[in-house]
């Protein structure tokens, strides 16, 4: 168990350390001189060459990526002052450190990702799991079909219009806007509700679907038939045996949506002028802003090693053929 | 002194005196292609303390008949008609709670793949402790206790440690000797064996096979025991059910039906089996064809599109009649007694060996 988490951990390290370098001189290859970009118009050649400086993009690029990267582990020194471990460089854009920003944007992206992840998992398992007890009824074709709707929606899409029933039609609502959770935690409800809810939407009608169909996959496994032989309860069955063996599918998708949510969620935030990790990304890289770029990617990286990690954890405790001896 | 165990002349007694008894049982599956007439007019009785072979290819209804007796049909895509007679209670029309009961409790079910048979998540003590639990309300503790004590009699060595194993980490032969110890753990009087050694190497079968004659006369169980070898019957039956396309076309008891077999049928499963000791020279005779759809069976005997024997009967009756199977010893054949015997000595008999 120790000697596991121990590869699997120094693994992600490794994977972390290929992915920065990967972005690091992907950026690179932009034929474009960064000094000059956060000069703007209008610029002298003595302006650019003191920018040059002090982003310290006169160093050679190995140079320049060695002190990244040694900045996140030890901290780093700046004109702006130190910026410590884990440092991910200064934005060219704003001045900031990156970390700091990363700092500022993450409990919006932690909010709406928790709060999504309750909704979704609590209505998609429990209309999937429904839909699949009562299999080919009304009831099962009405969650079905439902599903099959809602799922082919996009949060672009559903959102203004729940917006504009919510918001600006009926005025039950104040546009989404995010407040700390520690500040007032009733404006952090309301604010986040009509977010939590379009996300929510979607994700649930995918879940409902997975849900359903591995379930009904499960319940056609000779062993839980044999449960049933048994004599034991449906019921029983249904949530011992057949639930059992759906959590390996179910817990894998989790994995990898929280991950990307962790990491931004790009579209909802747009779509609720909301500024987290996601927009944060966009807009590093839209402004070719390198340290911010690279700080978005290695946070993101960050959760879905991480979480991958959990998840295969999690595999374990489901399904004792996966323990290691 | 019943059906299948007459002695000469005797006539088949009401099923009510068997422990038992099947009558006229007719499953159906609806599926997108049609309607599946799995089992179509099946009759037969099983005693208790004895054992009931069923013979057959794939597809000829063995499974779905067992799985209908214990109810596990799904009634949304299933139909059942007929009766299914158990100690003088009708099963056919029982609740899914009446049937809870009786499941794992007064008749159990051995299946044919270990493996994919026990769960993969659960402990083999928890999952044959279980239905113990469930049917007489024992004790998590008197249910482990008495699930050690069945691990025991199969044969598991050390079944106090092995008890909190999980089923990978048994081999093939072991996982088939705890299905049975989950089978057994409440003395059964009906154990219903789909297959129960196919997926088992010859030694292996050899000791399940002993094993289960061995617990059947100590407990006095009734068994019905599914296979499509033949040899595996002759060795753990006392009366036999030969099966194709969903009805019965042969019974009697076994040294009746495998000494002097009176259905063509019955005639291509023998001649088709190698044996020890058989002319090496003598070439086996596979049954030409493949078995009828169950969804658009043929008409008449669903035999004859692949029976060598037609032309003997004559007329169009194979194609037009459909046969009826005699209470007691007998083939569904419109072949009579005495060119069945004819026949098979003069033409089947050679092959055999």
């Amino acid at each position: 168990m120790l000697q596991f988490l121990i590869r699997r951990l120094s693994g992600a390290v490794v994977i972390m350390f290929l992915i920065g370098a990967f972005t690091f001189f992907l950026f690179y290859s932009i034929p474009q001189d960064f000094a000059e970009l956060a000069c703007g118009k209008n610029c002298s050649p003595e302006n650019i060459a003191v920018i040059r400086e002090n982003l310290g993009l006169d160093k050679p690029i190995t140079t320049q990526f060695w002190e990244f990267m040694t900045g996140i582990v030890t901290g780093r020194d700046f004109p702006q002052g130190h910026c410590s471990a884990p440092c991910l460089g200064v934005s060219f854009d704003s001045d900031q450190f990156v970390w700091d920003s990363i700092k500022d944007r993450f409990p919006l992206t932690l909010s709406l990702t928790v709060g999504g992840l309750v909704i979704f998992l609590l209505f998609g398992l429990g209309t999937g799991l429904l839909a699949a007890w009562k299999r080919g009824t009304v009831v099962d074709k009405l969650v079905s079909g439902s599903s099959m709707v809602l799922s082919s929606f996009q949060i672009y899409f559903l959102g203004p219009i729940v917006l504009s029933i919510l918001v600006y039609n009926t005025g039950w609502l104040d546009f989404p806007k995010y407040v700390d959770f520690t500040e007032n935690p009733a404006k952090w409800f309301m604010g986040m509700l009509i977010p939590w809810a379009v996300m929510a939407t979607i994700f649930t009608a995918q879940y409902t679907r997975m849900a359903r169909s591995t379930m009904i996959e499960q319940l056609q496994e000779e062993h839980v038939r044999t449960a049933r032989a048994k004599g034991m309860r449906q019921a029983y069955v249904f949530f011992r045996y057949a639930w059992r063996g759906s959590l390996i599918p179910i817990v894998t998708i989790i994995g990898m949506d929280l991950s990307a949510l962790l990491s931004g969620a790009v579209v909802t935030e747009f779509t609720f002028d909301l500024a987290g990790i996601g927009r944060l990304a966009v807009d590093g890289s839209l402004s070719k802003d390198l340290p911010l770029t690279m700080g978005v990617m290695l946070f993101g990286a960050f959760f879905i090693l991480i979480l991958n990690i959990i998840v295969d954890l999690a595999y374990a405790y489901i399904d004792p053929r996966v323990r290691l001896a | 002194m019943t059906t299948l165990t007459k002695t000469e002349g005797e006539r088949a007694p009401s099923g009510s005196e068997a422990f038992l008894s099947v009558r006229d049982l007719r499953v159906r599956f609806s599926t997108e292609d049609g309607i599946v007439k799995a089992v179509d007019g099946l009759s037969f009785d099983v005693e208790r303390g004895k054992t009931l072979g069923i013979v057959g290819e794939s597809g000829s209804g063995k499974s779905v008949t067992n799985l209908t007796v214990l109810g596990l049909h799904n009634p949304q895509t299933s139909t059942v008609e007929g009766e299914i007679v158990l100690d003088g209670k009708e099963l056919v029309t029982a609740t899914e709670k009446e049937m809870e009961k009786l499941r794992g409790n007064k008749v159990a079910m051995i299946f044919q793949d270990p493996l994919t048979a026990l769960s993969p998540y659960y402990t083999v003590g928890r999952q044959i402790a279980e239905p113990f639990m469930k049917h007489t309300g024992a004790s998590k503790k008197e249910a482990k206790a008495r699930a050690i004590e069945m691990l025991d009699k199969v044969g598991i060595p050390q079944p106090a440690m092995r008890f909190n194993d999980y089923p990978h980490q048994f081999s093939g032969g072991m996982r088939q000797r705890a299905m049975i110890a989950m089978a057994l753990i409440c003395d059964p009087d009906l154990l219903i064996a789909d297959e129960p050694t196919t997926a088992l190497d010859v030694t292996v079968q050899a000791q399940i096979l002993d094993l289960l004659k061995d617990l059947q006369q100590e407990f006095g169980s009734a068994i019905i025991f599914i296979t499509h070898d033949l040899g595996v019957i002759s060795k753990m039956a006392d009366d036999l059910l030969v099966m194709y396309s969903g009805r019965a076309v042969e019974r009697g008891t076994v040294r009746e039906v495998l000494r002097a077999p009176q259905h063509p049928y019955t005639w291509g499963l023998l001649s088709s089996m190698p044996r020890l000791g058989g002319d090496t020279a003598q070439a086996l005779t596979p049954i030409p064809g493949t078995p009828p759809s169950l969804l658009n069976p043929p008409t008449g005997c669903p035999f004859h599109p692949r029976c060598g024997f037609t032309s003997e009967v004559g007329g169009t009756r194979c194609t037009d009649e459909r046969p009826q199977l005699p209470d007691g010893r007998g083939a569904a054949c419109h072949l009579d007694g005495e060119q069945k015997q004819t026949l098979f000595i003069e033409q089947i008999k050679p092959r055999l060996g």
